[in-house]
């Protein structure tokens, strides 16, 4: 469990967690994720062989509420936060832009 | 300043209007907000109009209800339509929720008048309210030091005298702590018990709504309210709600309260130690038998909350993709730069690190050594609860390890705020309820937290002992001077 996290790790979870990250940023978290994960390791040393996990506070599973018609959000007021919208839909730069580029 | 009870009966009596005790207290945020930085919006208009109406019903001698007049703070991740919601974030500083959350809903049917939107840590994720992108809230008691968090904006607003109630939201003590460091008491309830429909999430199966006020009572008064299941909340648990507030005045027999040994090692301060020895000395002078139990895994709690809590963050995060709603890069050149540019303008540095930390810990080939572990670990501190309240009906501790810190001591080290929860964060992770209440204050005469957790579903004994103690001590009628 003990690996040093390095620039090249960070860089490449930024990129999964799709966060643009400036070259300082990214040796500020290298330094302050590497703190963090160690003092974490602490909960390697417990012995967990035979304990199932906790997802999930309280015993609740497969709930269901009653399947009722009732008033939708509408479409106005469900674009009425969107950074751009179009004709009732939320719009984004086009994807076949790029390939031109 | 009026109670909640008082409020009310002014209001019902017609002794004073709705409209001037919300006149008033939008007067008094008026006067202390610029130096305290405790709202983040403020619905006038709104909470006037309701007065007003409240007003009109009392006049034709209409029902009003439980909370009739009484003006109410509500932490800026609870969405209410009347006001912007913002998380205190840039990338939802011009958001405008489509509905009201659950707990708002209930507060407007109990007649309560939302004055304020206050000011938390960003989305929620922090320990001092210094990591709002709009600024810090400063703690009543001294102005050079942090209020705690997350929730520091609830708590300063009940002890500055701007509201005798507000509500927060707690992760992983997120209101416990505020509310120990700015002298005024906060429960977090059991999970499930108080609907989180609306509130925004951070760590859904930690996050639970909850009230700040003066004393157990008004704690009680409120829980009524928020209490109860919603269909809209898959984890809201449907359980009958009792009346919080008859069974926090009834008189309690023979309670067990165990002190785990856990709760005052390394770390505690001598002087938050001094008067959490002293509280449990009166729990005993008033007929309480003190037990002492274990809690042996309360050390890796830390470890194991934030592990669930970025895992769980990253997750609940991702929603916001410049794409639906909130801040979106003005110049993103394809939909992926989307993504990536506006969530780098619109998170600040603690979000994105626990964003990136919890991708790390959910990524192949981690997710084994630090996500199921701390599942895992989860267990072992939920089983340590179970056991001790075998032996004990309330456990009892400091809320905080030190009284308020000052703005800046921590902002560099991200694991020093982090430590910051060590007595908070099991009660998250157990989903058991907690309430933390004035004990006493340091020599620099910064406030000190007492606090109490039960099993779960045992709001009413909770506060109840929580009351109890109260009767007998003054630390929660001290006010500062603001």
């Amino acid at each position: 469990m003990s690996q040093p996290i390095n620039e090249a790790t960070v860089r490449h979870i930024a990129r999964l967690a799709r966060v643009a990250l400036r070259d300082d940023e990214i040796a500020c978290f290298t330094a302050q994720m590497g703190g963090i994960l160690e003092y974490v390791q602490q909960l390697s040393a417990l012995d967990v062989s035979d304990v199932e996990p906790t997802a999930h506070p309280l015993p609740i599973t497969d709930v269901l509420r009653d399947d009722l018609p009732h008033e939708p959000l509408g479409t106005d007021a469900a674009l009425a936060n969107a950074p751009r919208a179009e004709a009732g839909h939320f719009a984004l730069p086009k994807v076949l832009e790029q390939q031109d580029a | 300043m009026l109670t909640i009870s008082e409020t009310r009966d002014a209001v019902v009596n017609r002794r004073q209007s709705a409209v001037e005790l919300t006149r008033a207290a939008l007067a008094r945020l008026d006067a202390v907000n610029p130096t305290l930085g405790i709202a983040l919006d403020v619905p006038r208009e709104h909470a006037l109009a309701r007065a007003a109406d409240i007003d009109a019903r009392v006049r034709r001698g209409e029902p009003v209800g439980p909370l009739a007049g009484v003006p109410v703070a509500v932490k800026d991740n609870i969405c209410t339509r009347d006001a912007r919601t913002t998380c205190a974030s840039r990338m939802l500083s011009e958001f405008r929720a489509p509905y009201d959350a659950t707990v708002v809903e209930r507060l407007r049917a109990a007649d309560a008048v939302i004055i304020a939107k206050t000011n938390l840590d960003e989305f929620a994720m922090g320990s001092s309210t210094e990591n709002s992108a709009v600024g810090p809230t400063r703690n009543p008691w001294a102005l050079d030091r942090v209020p705690g968090g997350s929730s520091g904006g609830s708590a300063a607003a009940v002890a500055a005298g701007v509201v005798p109630l507000a509500l927060g939201s707690d992760t992983g003590g997120s209101i416990r702590q505020p509310a120990a460091m700015c002298g005024v008491c906060g429960l977090k309830p059991t999970y499930g018990r108080v609907s989180r429909y609306g509130l925004v999430a951070f760590a859904s199966s930690l996050d639970q709504v909850g009230p700040l006020a003066r004393d157990p009572i008004e704690l009680a008064l409120a829980l009524n309210v928020i209490a109860g299941h919603d269909p809209r909340d898959s984890t809201s648990v449907d359980r009958p709600v009792e009346d919080f507030a008859s069974a926090a005045r009834a008189p309690l027999n023979h309670l067990r309260i165990g002190v785990p040994g856990e709760f005052f090692g390394e770390g505690l301060a001598d002087d938050v130690r001094l008067a959490v020895l002293g509280a449990i000395d009166d729990l005993r002078a008033q007929g309480a038998e003190l037990v002492e139990v274990s809690l042996p895994h309360a050390p890796c709690c830390v470890a194991c909350y934030y592990v669930v809590c970025m895992a769980e963050a990253s997750s609940n995060l991702a929603r916001y993709d410049g794409v639906h709603y909130g801040r979106r890069a003005a110049d993103a050149r394809d939909y992926v730069e989307v993504y990536t540019r506006s969530r780098e303008e619109g998170f600040g540095a603690e979000v994105k690190r626990r964003i990136m930390l919890g991708t790390y810990v959910l990524s192949s080939g981690y997710y084994d050594a630090y996500y199921l572990r701390a599942l895992k670990v989860r267990t072992l501190i939920r089983r340590d609860y179970q056991a001790a309240f075998d032996a004990c009906d309330l456990i009892v501790g400091p809320t905080t390890p030190t009284a308020a810190f000052r703005l800046g001591d921590k902002t560099a080290d991200p694991l020093q705020m982090y430590l910051a929860d060590i007595y908070t964060v099991s009660a998250n992770l157990a989903g058991i309820p907690a309430v933390s209440i004035p004990c006493g204050f340091t020599p620099d005469g910064l406030p000190i937290g007492l606090q109490l957790q039960g099993p779960h579903f045992s709001e009413a004994r909770l506060l109840a002992a929580a009351s109890a103690y109260q009767q007998r001590t003054d630390w929660h009628r001290r006010q500062p001077n603001v």
